[in-house]
């Protein structure tokens, strides 16, 4: 069995953009750390023909739908703003077109796309994780990426994209 | 039905680019941030098992590994660090990472002994990887004081089997431990060098290095 330290450098930055994709910047290393320190409790006892990158997404995956949730029911939290800001600053989210149109995207879209086009995994482990067939993810995948791709600008001829 | 040029894999990409660096900080300086964190919250529910670091010596690149007990491996350059790392996952536990603050104190006094500033390592020792006659060899071998040799056959004497000189050399020679535990001390009872896991060459440079200091 690899050393831990391993597997975080070889899947930590993969595991960071699944939590990004999924959470969004602020609160994806918190997703991240939680992942990883669930992984490391559990990593004794992982079977040596797993394969780590799909164990990891999955623990990232359930820790992103806990987050949403705990999200969903947190108050406000204007009464817990800190007396003095951060001096590193809060990640903030791209401020792109694209990113808010991912994350507007249905849960099982984003979560389709992050896994199968940004994580690598199979549409097979993908559907596991989603809890759909593999016919299902795909089409998921598929119609996630057609709506992201509404959210370019209009009109702009193959070669003048090409030049940009 | 689309309504723009753009392909599926210019969609792609462009995730790839908002997910991949955050606004404010580099990558590289996310991914030391989240490692420590990673690190303290290991330690705090006591799940880091094995932590580690390198060190630069006169006597080449040292692997420092520890676990909750003290400090249990001190590895050569020629050893292979990565290799060595394989055989801690295997033999203690695959929960390592590379966690400096706990080796702090072991780095420090090595540094202060290959300046000639320290003659006994005051560390806390883990020798779990070491068995039987050859854990009883190691614990003598800190008997041996700064500047001073021992043969084979002397350590063998004092730890009650005076037969075993061959023994006293494999334990020697699989010292988890070298330079705490002072394997380069044991000589040949012909007064010559013997071997050395880490070079013969490095043990006669440590064995000069305390004739003078």
């Amino acid at each position: 069995m690899q050393p831990f330290e391993d597997v975080v450098a070889e899947h930590g930055p993969v595991v960071l953009r699944v939590c990004r994709a999924m959470l969004g910047h602020a609160d994806a290393d918190d997703a991240w750390a939680e992942t990883f320190l669930a992984a490391l409790k559990a990593y004794p006892d992982l079977r040596p023909d797993s394969n780590v990158r799909a164990w990891l997404v999955t623990i990232a995956h359930r820790k992103a739908i806990d987050q949403t949730r705990s999200r969903a029911r947190r108050p406000l939290p204007v009464a817990d703003l800190p007396e003095t800001p951060s001096t590193i600053g809060v990640p903030a989210d791209p401020d792109t077109e694209l990113w808010a149109a991912f994350q507007a995207l249905p849960l099982k879209q984003r979560g389709a796309v992050a896994y199968h086009h940004l994580a690598g995994m199979p549409y097979s482990e993908v559907a596991a994780l989603l809890d759909s067939s593999e016919a299902a993810a795909r089409r998921s995948a598929a119609d996630g990426i057609a709506g992201l791709r509404r959210s370019y600008p209009k009109g702009i001829p193959d070669d003048e994209h090409e030049r940009q | 039905m689309t309504s723009t040029n753009v392909s599926d894999q210019q969609v792609i990409d462009d995730l790839f680019a908002i997910t991949t660096s955050g606004p404010t900080t580099s990558d590289i300086a996310t991914e030391q941030r989240l490692h420590t964190r990673l690190v303290d919250a290991a330690e705090r529910d006591g799940v880091l098992d094995v932590s580690y670091r390198t060190i630069d010596s006169p006597v080449g690149s040292l692997l420092l590994a520890a676990t909750e007990d003290g400090l249990v491996r001190v590895a050569f350059d020629r050893e292979d660090h990565d290799v060595v790392l394989g055989h801690l996952a295997t033999e203690i536990s695959p929960r390592i990472l590379r966690a400096p603050r706990r080796l702090d104190g072991a780095a420090s006094q090595l540094d202060e002994y290959f300046s000639g500033q320290r003659r006994t390592f005051d560390l806390p020792i883990d020798l779990q990887l070491a068995h039987g006659f050859r854990r009883a060899v190691l614990t003598h071998l800190r008997d041996i004081a700064y500047g001073e040799t021992a043969s084979y056959a002397m350590v063998a004497a004092a730890s009650g089997s005076p037969a075993a000189v061959r023994a006293v050399g494999s334990a020697c020679a699989n010292n988890p431990l070298p330079l705490v535990v002072p394997c380069h001390r044991v000589v040949r009872s012909d007064g010559s060098i013997g071997q050395y896991l880490g070079g013969a060459e490095i043990k006669q440079a440590l064995l000069a290095m305390e004739a003078v200091t």
